[in-house]
């Protein structure tokens, strides 16, 4: 039987030297997504969700390290491999939607050359039925006159259309898994809803699991059915959309959703709730929560150990706080 | 009714637009026939696609690009031909990106002190002690005074650059995406310290956002955007409960509230972008409009009076009340 589960993560860290000291962006990171599932990463910037992906796609900067104790992609254990097999893994079976496109877009080729380029090289399909597909998928993206787009360069794009074309190329060889980092935030909500529905669309379609980045709770909301909350390089709470929106644990999850103002809830002109105070650095080691230096509820046992991960309301449910997620409820 | 603090009156802007090597350039007309007056203490907001025209009728607002057609006037009175600074005097931004728009060279103290450098404000003396008053105002430790801005985090920054717009004392503030690029444990903050200035100083703001959830919140008035012209204007409270332009409808459609199980909605658009080179005819919106009519591809939609308002599109021009001048 095809494993349903398409990716496994346990144990996952990432380390930078910096002048100042061990970098510790990614702390013991850990979670799985299945077929057709989307798992949204979300949390204040700077908390490590890119380097997380980087990390799973083996993509990080030059003198980051990564460690982890699994990372299986299906059935393929992507710590044993080599970098061309890696190189294989990331044209085919997993793409990555980048949140700089211009970063991932070859100045130097147009358009069309670089959407058909991966199922070229992959042996998916030959050169007209690749051609077929991009302008199917860049019209599905909203750009019109694709045909004639696809003689175009990186440059003769707004950033707009670059991150349209991003995502119809993420989307060319139909891969297992997609992780889209930020996908839609540079974005309008008309064409956000368009290409939230074509991610889902394909989702079904090829049955790809998709971990959804984004500082949008709006969106993660909408989509995941999944969702992990990160602080400071570490997941503080991780549950099903449902359960993480109507009855958020961890203080730091109920102090976002808190922040936001929402249609119909929030009363106009309103003060917003906040979150005061400021990110830790994450050089050197942090013996207790992360989150303690901000949070209301902290107490001596918050800070003289590690907080661990713990059991939440629900088996999917996962909470880091030295309370039960009973005693966090109001 | 009192006299606006800033109004537009059939505001255009032409931009020429190279269309290829040796081709003769073409007009690109960003914003068009626009009509808006801003009352005192108002939040009026801007919304709109992308490209739709809000910064470049910002930029007219503020003097930084003259109009092509029409005229602006401050306080009732025409600004063209003034110098900029004495603009900047009443009129002050606040942009999107609180990275790029403080220059990294410069403290702290001697940004926000810039506008009174620039505009030659009276008593040099008392330039750092206003700046303080200011950091404290927006919450910004004094500590801070000799700092650079690599040394602040995302949402000090725009302190930074809120305490500049607001030092000397405009009356107008232009918010161009001013959360946008922040987080939401960050933005909540701005709106709020937003919200407080507007009070305490009787502050009027224009703002541009594509967060509707935002605009809703703090809006008074908002004014909708589409292919250079404002098809629907209102009240914020009637706009989004009772909106009436399909394209107003379609964009409200489209919020993502933080609601899990609702899915994305339909927003029943078409997809075609359109070309702003070459306007589609009669309604501009007509190619994308899940309400079109017969008549829409060949008759332009004028401004329609309703209560607190105007909309432009033919489903409202029936009933009387059509009132095409303004
Ligand atoms: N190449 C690098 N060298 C040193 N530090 C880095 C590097 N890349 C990222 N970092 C640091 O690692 C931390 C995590 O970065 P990351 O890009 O994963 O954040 P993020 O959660 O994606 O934030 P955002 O929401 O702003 O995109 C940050 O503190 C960042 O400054
Ligand atoms: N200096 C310029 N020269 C030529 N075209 C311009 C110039 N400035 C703006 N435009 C064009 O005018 C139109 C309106 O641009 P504008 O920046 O006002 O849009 P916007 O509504 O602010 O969009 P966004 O939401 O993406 O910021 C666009 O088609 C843009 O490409
Ligand atoms: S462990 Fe303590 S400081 Fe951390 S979130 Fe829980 S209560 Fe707050
Ligand atoms: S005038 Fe016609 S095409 Fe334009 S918005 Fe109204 S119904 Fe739609
Ligand atoms: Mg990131
Ligand atoms: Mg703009």
């Amino acid at each position: 039987m095809a494993s349903e589960r398409i990716l496994e993560v346990e144990g996952l860290s990432v380390a930078i030297p910096t002048p100042s000291g061990m970098l510790h962006p990614v702390q013991n990171v850990g979670f799985h997504v299945d077929r057709g599932e989307t798992v949204a990463i979300v949390g204040e910037s700077g908390c490590g969700k890119s380097l997380t992906s980087l990390a799973i796609m083996d993509l990080l900067p030059l003198r980051a390290t990564r460690s982890a104790d699994r990372l299986v992609l299906d059935n393929t254990d992507m710590l044993r491999i080599g970098e061309r097999q890696m190189s294989d893994i990331r044209g085919n079976r997993m793409s990555m939607i980048f949140q700089e496109p211009m970063t991932s877009l070859n100045p130097a080729y147009t358009i069309g050359d670089q959407l058909t380029e991966g199922p070229r090289r992959h042996g998916q399909s030959g050169m007209s039925e690749a051609r077929d597909r991009a302008v199917w998928l860049l019209e599905k993206v909203g750009i019109t006159a694709a045909a004639n787009r696809l003689r175009q360069y990186p440059h003769q794009l707004s950033g707009g259309l670059r991150q349209r074309v991003m995502i119809a190329m993420a989307l060319m060889c139909g891969p297992d898994l997609i992780i889209a980092d930020e996908p839609t935030t540079a974005l309008d909500v008309t064409i956000q809803a368009q290409i939230l529905h074509l991610l889902a669309e394909l989702q079904r379609e090829f049955h790809t699991g998709l971990i959804l980045i984004t500082h949008d709770l709006g969106v993660v909301a909408r989509v995941a059915d999944r969702v992990a909350v990160m602080y400071a390089g570490q997941i503080v709470e991780e549950g099903s959309a449902h359960r993480i929106f109507t009855t958020p644990s961890h203080p730091y999850t109920r102090g976002l959703l808190d922040c936001i103002p929402i249609p119909g809830k929030t009363a106009r002109g309103s003060h917003l709730g906040s979150i005061p105070g400021i990110v830790p650095s994450l050089i050197g080691e942090m013996p207790g929560c992360h989150f303690a230096e901000r949070c209301r509820h902290a107490t001596g046992r918050c800070t003289s150990r590690p907080v661990d991960l713990g059991d939440g309301l629900e088996p999917d449910h996962r909470v880091r706080c030295v309370f039960s997620p009973e005693e966090l409820q109001p | 009714m009192s006299i606006p603090v800033i109004e537009v009156r059939d505001v255009g802007r032409t931009f020429m637009i190279s269309s290829g090597f040796m081709r003769p350039k073409r007009p690109l007309h960003a914003v068009n026939g626009v009509d808006l007056a801003i009352e005192p203490g108002e939040v009026m907001a801007l919304v709109g696609e992308s490209g739709c025209g809000k910064t470049t009728l910002a930029r007219m607002m503020m003097g930084l690009l003259s109009p092509s057609e029409g005229e602006i006037l401050l306080d009732g009175k025409p600004i063209a031909g003034w110098n900029r600074s004495v603009i900047a005097r009443a009129v002050q931004p606040i942009f999107q990106d609180p990275y790029s728009s403080l220059n990294p060279r410069k403290t702290v103290g001697s940004i926000i002190t810039l506008p009174l450098r620039v505009q030659g404000a009276a008593e040099p003396e008392g330039w750092t002690r206003r700046a303080e008053e200011m950091m404290e105002l927006v919450g910004l430790p004094r500590r801070l005074f000799n700092a650079y801005p690599n040394q602040l985090s995302g949402g000090q920054r725009q302190r930074v650059a809120i305490a500049r717009a607001l030092i000397n004392r405009p009356k107008m503030v232009i918010c161009d995406e001013p959360t946008s690029a922040l987080d939401v444990s960050v933005q909540s903050q701005i709106l709020n310290l937003l919200q407080d200035l507007r009070a305490e100083l009787g502050l009027t703001y224009l703002l541009i956002s594509h967060n509707l959830a935002v605009v809703e919140h703090i809006a008074t008035r908002a004014a909708v955007m589409y292919l250079g012209r404002i098809v629907e204007q209102n009240a914020a409270e009637v706009l989004f409960s009772a909106p009436r332009h399909p394209y107003t409808r379609a964009l409200l459609a489209s919020v993502l509230t933080p609601d899990p199980g609702l899915g994305v909605p339909d927003t029943h658009l078409g997809a075609s972008y359109p070309n702003p080179l070459e306007l589609p005819s009669g309604c501009t919106f007509h190619p994308r409009c899940a309400d079109v009519m017969d008549d829409c591809s060949s008759r332009i939609p004028v401004h329609t009076t309703v209560p607190g308002g105007h909309v432009t599109c033919h489903l409202h021009q029936n009933g009387g009340g059509s009132d095409a001048g303004t």
